[in-house]
């Protein structure tokens, strides 16, 4: 299968402080990997790396055949392409919810506001907030707001879609309809990188999971053997306490 | 029933700690003393109408003076068989507000490209002319009310944008961007606006070549603007860190560079939050301007200075400041109001 995303010995420090080390990793079109490991392991700067929210140092990181280096068209190019869900929602208060979808495919992609519009309502009913359309994020619920995100970001019509802890802001009964979205669209068959600590959803959607821990990648699997035959103690140790 | 209960609200307002009823009282004591006197200067004892000093002999307040002179501290020198023009361009002014109130939001974005890209042009020409046979009205017979406007007008819509880049510079990871930006806010916030206006009126022509003339006014308005800039770049760099950095991550993950990602969605945020202080820094400008006074030019409080050392006018100058600070109040209050309104209307979170 072709790789779209391609991390080769990548590190990155913050300061004196190494988040990553030497981390490989490749994922394939329609792939969907879950990634997970305790707080402060370096998930959420591995996959910022990935639309260079993060720079890393050293090392190659390559999506869709282009590598990320200091070249602004190409980063601008691969934050097009690949769209990011956050765990804090990041929408944008002060527009409404239908103008946090059209703003980028508008003024980046240059479509038509009608176009815009259109693709917008596309996919606010698809997280089915197609009603909410008009409001503004602070109107809307936890869960309401995660899927205008989902749905903000899927308006650029991404390749690639990344997840950092998605449902870990949501109250818990609004866990699982933002997961249902992602389900969704895993379905749909979207290259998906999701940092989460919802096993559950691993274990339904994932081709495979990678264990992080102090900014190591210390556990690679396909979903199934990942649950079943953990190696590394600190996985085993990680997966005894939250299932 | 009814009476006791507005009893015991009163009792509970006002007077409900013995702290509370001292300042209830002194409060009241205070305006019992000052308030008779002071509607009977301005209003009761007052003489309105009369032709010149003589014709106040009621020994309140003598508005003669102001309505003899309102037309020079409305317009300053310009010439009397001119002033239709100033007329004019304000009325256009309040036709484009009248008619952008109750327009759609198509008519009304034509209305703002009108204001802000035609209209300073008209009226710059209107006020100067020079052509379409309009006689020239030289900048040094401008004053008054309309030089405050002009003068204020200009430098708040030129000191916006500039103290909008200036901070976004001041917070740039380009060093040269940056560190000029830190220096400009930084020297002019730190040199008080009259010496600066003494350098733009007097010191600065020295400095430019022999025989090329920038206008006095124009001089003067980019001296504001650059100090007024420099305050509120700062104004707008408190609002621009209140901005949480999920807001940069969301624009650039969507491909949004620098200038779309603040121009959509950084500044309209910023701005919002210190629409107060860029209030607050607005109606300072505008009650800076007499202080264009050291480089002659007579702004609505140099006339009535000039006015109350006419030897026919002599002793009026209380009734000329009161004026001057009633115009004053007027549009600072309206300045205030009109930004509350902002305020509430851009409200957008529950
Ligand atoms: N911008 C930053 N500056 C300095 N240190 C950071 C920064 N972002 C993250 N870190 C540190 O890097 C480590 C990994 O962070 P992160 O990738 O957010 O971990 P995770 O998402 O696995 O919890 C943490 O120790 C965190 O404190
Ligand atoms: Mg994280």
């Amino acid at each position: 299968m072709e790789k779209i995303i391609e991390l080769k010995k990548v590190n990155k420090w913050f300061g004196k402080f190494q988040v990553l080390k030497d981390i490989n990793l490749s994922v394939s079109t329609k792939e969907k990997i879950v990634i997970c490991g305790p707080s402060g392991s370096g998930k959420s700067t591995l996959i910022r790396c990935i639309n260079r929210l993060e720079e890393h140092q050293q090392g190659e990181i390559i999506v869709d055949g282009i590598k990320l280096d200091g070249n602004t068209k190409n980063i601008d190019k691969i934050r097009s392409e690949v769209g990011m869900v956050f765990q804090q929602f990041n929408l944008f208060p002060h527009l409404s919810i239908i103008d946090n979808c059209t703003l980028a495919p508008m003024w980046v992609k240059k479509k038509s506001k009608k176009e815009c519009e259109t693709l917008a309502k596309e996919y606010l009913e698809k997280v089915q907030i197609l009603d909410q359309g008009n409001k503004f994020p602070g109107q809307l619920s936890g869960g309401q707001q995660q899927r205008a995100a989902i749905a903000r970001a899927l308006c650029m019509e991404p390749k690639i879609m990344l997840f950092d802890e998605p449902t870990s802001a949501l109250d818990p009964e609004m866990i699982k309809e933002v997961l249902d979205v992602m389900v969704d669209l895993a379905k749909g068959g979207m290259t998906m990188c999701v940092v989460t600590h919802e096993m559950g959803f691993a274990k339904e959607v994932a081709d495979r999971v990678i264990f992080m821990d102090e900014g190591n990648i210390v556990e690679e699997k396909n979903t199934k053997e990942f649950f079943e035959n953990p190696e590394n103690d600190r996985t085993k140790l990680f997966l005894s306490q939250i299932l | 029933m009814m009476k006791n209960l507005n009893l015991l609200w009163f009792k509970e307002k006002f007077f409900s700690t013995p702290l509370n009823a001292f300042l209830t009282i002194s409060i009241i004591y205070l305006g019992f003393i000052t308030i008779p006197p002071l509607a009977n200067w301005i209003f009761f004892d007052a003489t309105f109408i009369g032709s010149k000093k003589s014709d106040c002999v009621s020994g309140g307040a003598c508005w003669v003076f102001v309505n003899v002179w309102f037309e020079r501290f409305i317009y300053g020198l310009y010439p009397a068989e001119e002033i239709w023009r100033i007329n004019l361009a304000f009325g256009i002014l309040a036709a484009s507000i009248l008619v952008y109130n109750f327009a759609n939001q198509k008519i009304r974005k034509y209305i703002l490209i009108f204001l802000f890209g035609v209209f300073p042009f008209i009226s710059l020409f209107l006020f100067h002319g020079g052509a379409l046979g309009l006689p020239v009205v030289d900048t040094r017979e401008w004053g008054g009310l309309f030089l405050t406007l002009v003068i204020s007008v200009f430098a708040i819509i030129f000191c916006f944008p500039l103290g909008i880049i200036l901070a976004m510079g001041r917070r740039s990871t380009l060093p040269v961007f940056k560190y000029f930006s830190i220096g400009f806010i930084e020297f002019w916030r730190g040199v008080p606006l009259i010496t600066v206006l003494f350098m733009a009126g007097v010191m600065f022509p020295l400095f430019l070549p022999a025989g090329s003339n920038l206008d006095k006014l124009i001089r003067v308005i980019i001296a504001i603007t650059l100090f007024e800039a420099a305050y509120m770049a700062e104004v707008v760099r408190g609002g621009l860190q209140a901005i949480t950095r999920g807001q940069y991550d969301a624009a650039k993950s969507l491909g949004m560079g620098y200038w779309k990602s603040h121009f959509f969605i950084i500044l309209p945020q910023a701005l919002k939050i210190v629409i107060p202080g860029i209030t607050n820094t607005f109606i300072a400008l505008f009650k800076d301007t007499p202080l264009v006074f050291v480089v002659g030019l007579l702004e609505i409080l140099g006339m009535i200075n000039l006015a109350k050392t006419n030897p026919n006018w002599l002793g009026l100058a209380t009734e000329g400041y009161v004026f001057a600070a009633f115009v004053y109040w007027a549009f600072c209050f309206w300045m205030s109001r009109y930004s509350l309104k902002l305020e509430n209307r851009l409200k957008t979170s529950n």
